[in-house]
């Protein structure tokens, strides 16, 4: 019991932990700095085409809930924890582009202001949970809104597989960065990665569909303004 | 509700969302769980400066509040930036006259 607890004293802090420096190559952040910064310069591109008068008050509110929701650790399993990514809600929400752009605020606050991430590493974290999360999230909702009846619980049910999905594609990416990098080979990487994150990704799904339920129930025209853009 | 209101609504939530942060699992996340077992958590460096590290505001006595007080520093910063971005991208679209 004491043993237990003294090996608990190290860890009473919020466990938020993006890649930090040191893990990737630095050919790898490199790299993934490059893909970052095209995928952002696209994103700025689409946004500024695309966004809605809307839609800004509903970006700053998404940042600021994702933000406060990476906070809430969440027990899964063995001694693991897993927080919300919100790259699949902002990009139900907004679009995958707009997310994006959401996505890395959030993200790079938690890097220059609170040290959750490398700066080097930033390139991956955006990589990975602005454009990895918010691409997956984001065509896997409308796919299966296109193939699946029009039906609140079955639009809930997408949400979830797409929240799912993607913290699931977004710990693979994570892992193959750090298996490129020589951290750790891809045979131990990549299924550590994605079978602690398939457990973290149901967290995601039940409290993605939370927030989507809550915002269809204040404003639905935020929803259907959305749809109406597809 | 308004639209007004509602942003102001959801602003609240997320302030309010960090009033639970003290609660928050205390046990490593997933990728920090995989570095440890894997044994590749002691390639972490060290950040290159500190301002708020691990979400506890430096400077406040008591960790509980410390950490709600990081939480809503870190909740008005990315929604103003946030807002920032949405109403530069709107404005140079209404200067360029795009379509």
């Amino acid at each position: 019991m004491i043993a237990s607890m003294v090996w608990l004293v190290p860890l009473i802090s919020p466990r938020a932990m993006h890649i930090p420096d040191g893990f990737l190559s630095l050919g790898t952040a490199a790299l993934a700095w490059l893909f970052a910064v095209v995928a952002l310069t696209y994103a700025v591109a689409r946004t500024n085409r695309q966004l809605g008068e809307k839609q800004v008050p509903l970006m700053g509110v998404m940042a600021a809930f994702v933000f406060a929701a990476q906070m809430l650790n969440f027990p899964v399993a063995g001694g693991t924890s897993g927080h919300l990514l919100g790259g699949a809600l902002v990009a139900i929400l907004l679009g995958p582009w707009a997310g994006m752009l959401v996505m890395t605020a959030v993200v790079g606050i938690q890097a220059l202001l609170f040290q959750d991430g490398g700066l080097l590493a930033l390139g991956a974290n955006i990589t990975n949970m602005g454009v990895v999360a918010c691409l997956v999230g984001y065509y896997v909702y409308v796919g299966l809104r296109k193939v699946l009846p029009t039906r609140p619980w079955v639009n809930m049910g997408s949400a979830f597989a797409a929240a799912w999905l993607s913290v699931f594609v977004t710990s693979i990416a994570c892992a193959v960065q750090l298996a490129v990098s020589g951290s750790s080979p891809l045979q131990v990487a990549l299924p550590a990665m994605a079978g602690i994150h398939a457990l973290i990704g149901v967290g995601e799904g039940l409290i993605t569909v939370a927030a989507l339920a809550f915002i269809t129930a204040t404003r639905r025209d935020l929803l259907e303004s959305r749809e109406a853009a597809n | 509700m308004s639209k007004k209101s509602w942003s102001i609504v959801g602003l609240a939530i997320a302030l309010a969302v960090t009033l639970l942060s003290p609660l928050a699992s205390p046990w490593p996340d997933g990728l920090e769980r995989v570095a440890e077992e894997h044994g590749f958590l002691g390639l972490a460096a060290d950040p290159l400066y500190e301002l708020i590290p691990d979400y506890v505001l430096p400077g406040i006595s008591g960790e509980a509040l410390a950490t709600i007080l990081a939480g809503m520093i870190g909740v008005l910063v990315v929604f103003g930036l946030t807002l920032g971005i949405g109403y530069a991208l709107r404005a140079r679209r209404t200067e360029e006259g795009a379509p």
